[in-house]
């Protein structure tokens, strides 16, 4: 068993432990606030999908994943990859409305 | 903080190894995107089906899920957190927590569907035959999409189970912090794509 005590040879890269904590509530406490938003009809559920949502998904990215203490290329990777969903998702809507 | 805080003896490995794992991960992100958008333009063209297929599922399992699986998220980041910190033991416990959380929600996931398979609703069964095409599809989705993100749970399960083991037999590969950021980052993504799945299915539809 490597010894616990053992100098770290890699610097700690992301959020402290309280930051975690706090981001897990919040993510906790959205959860709580899309299942009222939903209870309130169809229209209050799809608002609460498009902006709780990704705002949770962000959270997750940011802290989680350490997305924050990245540099410009992988937060770039990501952007570029949603970008190209969002094509996905304008193209099949520009060819279904016209049908 | 930024990117030059990663005082690493190795920088260049550990950061070719979180690129190399961000490749992977855009890749699973267009896997389950490309099955968002045909959920999108399903609901779109049967959108009272999908509500009345939406009513038929338990909301309730589905966000206790949701509690489990971010607090599982949590404990992976306190697993990571604790692994920089070369606090191997602490790393190998929030390990274990998050895979006990994993099959947790494996094992809720597999009470839901064992109600839906009791009522004949299972991908060919006798009920989801009897259904209106637009329910049909609604619950294909439902079983497919689940279905694959709990295949993903299953694999991140696997991986961090060895994870853990090793930690806790004093491998010294394992102890360096690049493995276990990298389970850490697909156990992440698996929870970015259930936070998702919770509205799209449970309360949305």
């Amino acid at each position: 068993m490597r010894p616990e005590t053992a100098a770290p040879t890699e610097g700690v890269h992301g959020p402290d432990t309280r930051t975690l904590v706090l981001v897990w509530l919040a993510l906790l406490g959205l959860t709580a606030l899309l299942v009222g938003l939903s209870a309130l009809g169809q229209r209050a559920a799809v608002l609460g999908l498009l902006t709780l949502t990704p705002l949770k998904a962000a959270l997750v990215f940011y802290f989680f994943m350490h997305l924050r203490y990245e540099g410009a290329l992988l937060k770039a990777i990501l952007l570029v990859t949603l970008g190209t969903l969002l094509i996905f998702f304008g193209l099949t809507y520009a060819d279904v409305a016209f049908r | 903080m930024t990117s030059g805080a990663h005082a690493s003896a190795h920088p260049s490995d550990a950061f070719g190894a979180r690129l190399g794992m961000w490749l992977f991960l855009v890749t699973e992100i267009l896997l389950f995107g490309g099955l968002f958008i045909a959920y999108s333009y399903m609901r779109s063209r049967y959108p009272h089906e999908f509500h009345a297929g939406g009513k038929e599922l338990n909301v309730f399992l589905g966000v206790l899920n949701t509690a489990v699986l971010l607090t599982s998220s949590l404990t992976m980041a306190l697993a990571v957190d604790r692994i920089h910190r070369s606090r191997v033991r602490a790393a190998a416990g929030f390990t274990g927590a998050t895979v006990l959380l994993g099959l947790c929600f494996l094992g809720i996931k597999a009470v839901e569907w064992g109600q839906k398979f009791g009522h004949g609703l299972y991908p060919g069964g006798p009920a989801l035959l009897a259904l209106p095409p637009g329910e049909k599809v609604f619950f294909g989705l439902y079983f497919t999409m689940t279905g694959l993100h709990g295949i993903h749970v299953l694999a991140g399960v696997s991986v961090l189970t060895a994870m853990a083991v090793l930690l806790l037999r004093g491998s010294a590969a394992a102890a360096r912090p690049t493995l276990l950021e990298n389970g850490g980052l697909y156990w992440h993504l698996v929870d970015v794509v259930w936070i998702y799945l919770l509205p799209l299915f449970y309360l949305a539809a």
